[in-house]
């Protein structure tokens, strides 16, 4: 018969195990790397002019001002469009995006996880073919469907022609595979319709998948520059991303620019910091078996 | 076959129902089983009528376009493989652009993608309680995406002695004048390269992580019966084992980013660039749909791209599944 080596275990028990240390000490270092250009952007935004132009350039800064948003807001009193206007559009489409988005995804993701219907691996198969799709491809095709049906000078062409997600929904189907078919099977034996299964069951489980659509969604609806350039012709309706673009160039606006970055930025990374622990069990998921 | 219908049959002997279809032959099978499941499709319908509207028609339609000559006002005019003939043949900077973009995907591609796998493997390595801060910091850059990024990148690689970077080589004595970083032809790619990197620990980067966290820690116990102990063993013997889904669904996204660049090009060198050294597919794609409206030609553009990350696509899929 076989016999186990316990000496051998024993031994590697008893080895001290420095290696989380140096591990550590290089994770520590390369993250620093890492987020070197984020928080250079942080600090530019808050450095007075006389300080932006140094030579030799200075990392850090010594008399730190919020002029550069102060001078952002007077730009932007310049043009036609109030700043506030820009934000509120961007920040209603955000909003608006992301609860479409959750409902519709997770509305087929309960289907295509636990209903057998015939074609439902097809449906699925496609959704993964789907990930390796180039979005701005069929820019053209996309444009004529877009204004043929006069989505074009709406907050919704912001929302409709980029609702259907493909890494959404095939998130939220792998993390739904996850969860066991004996649980809908007791709500049916209930009686439960299968409205009420999604409405009761599935999207309460859904939540941390949910925030994981939120954080990989998040950033490309709230800089979204590209709809308002391509389809959106009245100033009214354009929103913060649009108006950031046209503050691009010139070295004298350098500060005012990191200023703009930093508010197009500091969302995200709130989004990501508040869900992290949810968006770390719907990964967990994610692989595509 | 699911429980729902095993319980059916055995209802049928009981009370026979009426069906619509003979569910004896194989299309009315089917037919009865679809109309049975007609909530699941009312369910899935919003996603799929949006995905096919927006996702999949325009594909379609740009795929019958790129046989035409069509300007977007007159109507299409059929011609062949002419604009495929055009692209390999009289377009010196579509080969340009193609060679820019191969030789940023062969590099990007793999390094940002083995950086993800074994930074999520190195944070997985650290104490519980600090992994939320590193994970934040290396992804920090992916979120930052687009605008934020480009004003940065501009100061750290400017032209002049301002730029951080060459104010630190002179500093250092290790160039006598700035270098061109963002003008020279020979600096550009390198540095569209070195930015991309940076950020690339994205979306495959936290399916890492997450999929790291999830392998069950008595594999490793049960392996170190075999003898499976050093960190490096057990990486080979249970972790990629156990996280290769991930590693499939994190390629997927990797060899689709690698070949679609072009926003960071148009960022930081601009478009066009000097000698179009900066010059990508995707930028090439938007001359001729944005600019030039030649559209059938900008869409044999795209199906030629969109054909070349699918094939690559499959043999992932190919490469992952034996494996897995």
């Amino acid at each position: 018969m076989f016999q186990v080596d316990v000496d051998y275990l024993k031994r590697a028990k008893k080895r001290r195990d420095y290696a989380p240390w140096v591990i550590t000490f290089f994770l520590t270092f390369a993250g620093i790397i890492s987020a070197l250009p984020i928080v250079y952007l942080i600090v530019t935004a808050f450095k007075p002019a006389e300080e932006l132009f140094l030579y030799p350039p200075r990392f850090y800064v010594s008399n730190p001002t919020t002029k550069n948003f102060a001078d952002l807001f007077a730009i932007s009193s310049d043009s036609l469009v109030p700043f506030t206007r820009y934000l509120f559009n961007t920040v209603l489409v955000t909003v608006c995006y992301i609860f479409l988005l959750i409902i519709v995804s997770s509305l087929a993701c309960y289907p295509l996880s636990k209903h057998k219907f015939p074609g439902h691996k097809g449906m699925f198969s496609l959704i993964t073919t789907a990930l390796m799709f180039v979005s701005g491809a069929a820019a053209v095709p996309s444009y004529l469907i877009v204004t043929g049906l006069q989505l074009d000078n709406t907050y919704l062409v912001y929302i409709i022609p980029l609702l259907a997600n493909p890494t959404c929904l095939f998130l939220m189907k792998q993390f739904m595979d996850q969860v066991p078919d004996s649980i809908f099977e007791a709500g049916r034996i209930d009686g439960a319709s299968e409205w009420q299964l999604y409405t009761k069951i599935a999207v309460p489980l859904l939540k941390n998948a949910c925030a994981t659509c939120i954080i990989l969604t998040f950033g490309s609806v709230w800089g979204d520059a590209a709809t308002a350039t391509t389809y959106i012709y009245d100033e009214q309706l354009r929103n913060l991303a649009f108006y950031m673009n046209t503050l691009q160039g010139g070295l004298a606006r350098t500060g005012a620019n990191s200023a703009a970055g930093l508010l197009m930025t500091i969302p995200s990374i709130l989004v990501f910091v508040l869900s992290q622990s949810k968006v770390m069990d719907t990964m967990a998921h994610s692989g595509i078996k | 076959m699911s429980k729902k219908t095993k319980s059916q049959n055995e209802k049928t002997p009981v009370a026979p129902r009426k069906r619509f279809f003979n569910v004896e032959t194989h299309f009315g099978y089917t037919m009865h089983e679809m109309w049975r499941h007609k909530i699941s499709y009312g369910m899935i319908a919003p996603f799929y009528i949006v995905f096919f509207v927006f996702t999949i028609l325009p594909l379609l339609a740009s795929t019958v376009l790129s046989f035409t000559y069509f300007d977007g006002i007159n109507l299409p005019e059929f011609a062949g493989w002419n604009n495929y003939i055009y692209l390999f043949v009289d377009d010196p900077l579509f080969l340009k652009a193609l060679s820019n973009t191969l030789y940023y995907a062969v590099i990007v591609g793999p390094i940002g993608y083995l950086a993800s796998y074994f930074f999520a493997w190195f944070i997985n390595q650290i104490p519980e309680k600090i992994k939320p801060i590193y994970t934040l910091a290396f992804y920090a850059p992916a979120l930052a995406q687009g605008i934020a990024m480009g004003a940065v990148w501009l100061v750290i690689f400017a032209n002049d002695s301002r730029g951080y970077l060459n104010a630190v080589f002179l500093e250092m004595g290790l160039i006598n004048e700035p270098i061109q970083f963002l003008a020279s032809t020979d600096w550009i790619m390198p540095v569209i390269i070195i930015i991309a990197l940076w950020s690339s620990l994205g979306t495959g980067f936290l399916s890492f992580v997450a999929g790291f966290t999830n392998v069950d820690k008595e594999l490793f116990d049960a392996a170190a019966v075999d003898g499976v102990t050093s960190r490096f063993q057990r990486l080979i013997h249970v972790e990629i084992p156990q996280t290769m889904p991930q590693l499939l669904f994190a390629a997927v996204l990797q060899i689709t980013s690698a070949f679609t660049v072009g926003a960071i090009s148009q960022q930081v060198v601009g478009h066009p660039s000097p000698e179009d050294a900066g010059l990508t597919i995707m930028l090439h794609l938007s001359d001729y749909a944005g600019q030039r409206f030649e559209l059938g030609y900008a869409s044999a553009i795209a199906v030629m791209l969109s054909a070349m990350i699918l094939i690559i696509g499959r043999l992932a899929f190919k490469l992952f599944a034996d494996k897995g």
